[in-house]
């Protein structure tokens, strides 16, 4: 039998990288690949969950039967996501439990959007519009993400994503062609998640310190700014078709460029609610963490019932 | 035209009123039923759980807008869904209590769920085969749905009731606090009498039996006592006396649609 050392399996893994194959579970991977992995699928799955908070807010006051069906199965969908990134990071050899002890215990990251608050029905259409919007355009480079499972994923939540995100803007042109309080409503909504929602892509390419390696594995397919410039892009256009504006003076169109200008985003922000002083930071994951502590007996019941019938 | 629902309450005495009547109690048990599993997203025991909540709820919204359509079809009063799902006054809803009840913890909202699935599967049955097409197409949709609910929670009622000794203490004690409520669903409200009359509604009687015989059957499976029976003369399905949860229940379903009324969402 042939002798296989490490610098094969890692030759052999480096070529499939470039050929552009999927590496699958039972692959050899190199540790720090399959820790970049774990660390960003967990995330990803943490961020679903967690994501369903600031809608259920709205859920129990939404303001017609079609609205509140249309988001509860948004909801669904989303802890049907959390699920799905839950059994593919598995697959890499770590338990969901663990992954989600250290969400609660605050030492795994979601993404920051979530540490917003939700304070009006707009805020509703404004996050499926932007917010899943600007996951789509990440999520859209990560079909093509080197990790089999994960890109797989990715191809079965884009397609719900894009739903969600159609049906915010529905929200969102119904507020625009509403009367002068729901424009109002829409705009607020607008000026307070822009920002916020340009930071979901991460910091510029310059500082981002796991980009690189990310990308020379294809675990990343684009970088942060790259992938903010093409939302900027394809965002303006549907702002304009609402008649809203965004909170940036210097958004314009750059003939030159072919694209957006936009202005400085505000980086100490975003390293604050990386850090959990946002303003939702706290409560979203006591949230978390009180309904699994009052959960515990229920999970404990389940599995006592299991061992003496099963 | 306006949409707040101005009318009183629909009185029961021609076959048409007692009808409009007794779509609203099929309606505002899947309405309120809804609403109250929309409050544990994003805080069940676990994400399955979650998940199979949403999905419940999600039924049961689905089921009120089916009745709901159907109304604003024979109904006179009514102008679209939402002025009948948002924009009536308390005493307009016609739901039994046991589905307002707070969801508490999740053996207060599993003792509920069993509680009322087993009669919806019992009186849904019967309305699928009923002579009015129309309902009994809704109720055959339905009926579907309901047997899984009704599956679902006798599941859990058994775990937790045959589980842990924290959890059968607190399973009993969930049922103690809901059992009344129950009760209600059996005592005929006059739209239930005229419409079981047409050969549309079933006998609350005979549904009443097969829902004590599968629930005492579940209770003694789950190891659980049966509850001592005290108040059953709730009458929010017959004359829209509800609980003194419901007001709030309302106030925050209806919030945006008293705030902002007559405006497209």
């Amino acid at each position: 039998m042939e002798h296989t050392t490490s610098i094969d399996l890692e030759k052999r893994f480096e070529e499939k990288i470039a050929r552009e194959l999927k590496i699958e579970p039972k692959d050899w991977m190199p540790e720090e690949y399959r820790r970049m992995l774990i660390r960003q699928i967990s995330q990803h799955a943490h961020s679903e969950v967690i994501g369903m908070l600031p809608e259920k807010n709205w859920l129990t006051r939404a303001p017609t039967l079609r609205r509140k069906m249309a988001l509860l199965a948004k909801i669904q969908d989303e802890a049907g996501h959390g699920l799905y990134l839950y059994s593919a990071v598995e697959t890499l050899g770590v338990s969901r439990e663990q992954l989600y002890r250290d969400f609660l215990d605050g030492k795994a990251k979601y993404s920051n959007i979530f540490n917003y608050p939700a304070l009006t029905w707009a805020d509703i259409g404004v996050i499926g519009w932007l917010v899943d919007g600007a996951a789509i355009v990440n999520q859209v480079s990560l079909q093509r993400t080197s990790f089999g499972p994960y890109a797989r994923a990715m191809v079965r939540i884009c397609k719900e994503e894009n739903f969600h995100q159609r049906q915010g803007y529905s929200i969102c042109l119904t507020l625009a062609r509403g009367s002068a309080e729901q424009r109002q409503m829409l705009q607020d909504a607008i000026n307070r998640w822009w920002w916020p929602v340009l930071m979901m892509f991460g910091p510029p390419d310059a500082e981002s310190k796991h980009s690189q390696k990310s990308m020379k594995w294809k675990i990343k397919r684009a970088s942060n700014d790259t992938l903010r410039q093409k939302f900027i892009d394809q965002t303006v256009p549907q702002l304009e078709y609402l008649g809203m504006k965004a909170p940036d003076p210097h958004l314009k169109w750059n003939p030159e460029r072919g694209h957006y200008d936009y202005g400085p985003i505000d980086w100490e922000e975003f390293w604050n609610v990386i850090r959990g002083k946002g303003p939702c930071n706290k409560e979203r994951l006591r949230t978390k963490r009180v309904a699994y502590e009052e959960g515990q007996w229920v999970r404990d019941a389940a599995i006592a019932y299991a061992k003496e019938y099963n | 035209m306006s949409r707040t629902f101005d009318t009183s309450s629909p009185t029961t005495t021609s076959t048409d009123e007692a009808k409009i009547h007794y779509l609203f109690q099929l309606a505002d048990n899947a309405l309120i039923m809804g609403q109250r599993l929309c409050e544990w997203t994003g805080v069940a025991p676990e994400l399955e759980i979650d998940l199979a909540l949403c999905n419940i709820a999600l039924d049961h919204l689905g089921q009120a807008n089916a009745w709901y359509e159907y109304l604003v079809e024979i109904y006179p009063q009514a102008t679209d869904v939402d002025q009948l799902a948002f924009c009536r006054d308390e005493h307009q809803y016609y739901n039994i209590t046991l589905v307002e009840l707070p969801n508490g913890d999740f053996a207060q909202t599993i003792a509920k769920m069993a509680l009322f699935s087993i009669f919806n599967y019992y009186l849904h049955d019967a309305l699928r085969q009923c002579s009015d097409a129309r309902i009994a197409a809704i109720a055959a949709r339905s009926y579907k749905e309901i047997q899984y609910h009704r599956r679902y929670a006798s599941n859990w009622l058994l775990r937790l009731g045959d589980g842990t000794d924290i959890s059968h203490e607190r399973m009993q004690k969930a049922l103690d606090i809901v059992w009344d409520h129950a009760f209600e669903a059996f005592t005929p409200s006059p739209a239930d009498h005229i419409m079981h009359q047409q050969g549309i509604a079933p006998d609350l009687e005979q549904i009443k039996a097969l829902w004590e015989d599968e629930v005492h059957q579940l209770l003694h499976k789950a190891t659980l006592s049966i509850p001592d029976t005290g108040f059953t003369g709730y009458r929010a399905k017959s004359d829209g006396v509800h609980t003194e949860h419901m007001g709030y229940l309302l106030a925050e379903m209806q919030y945006m649609q008293r705030r902002y009324p007559n405006l497209q969402w």
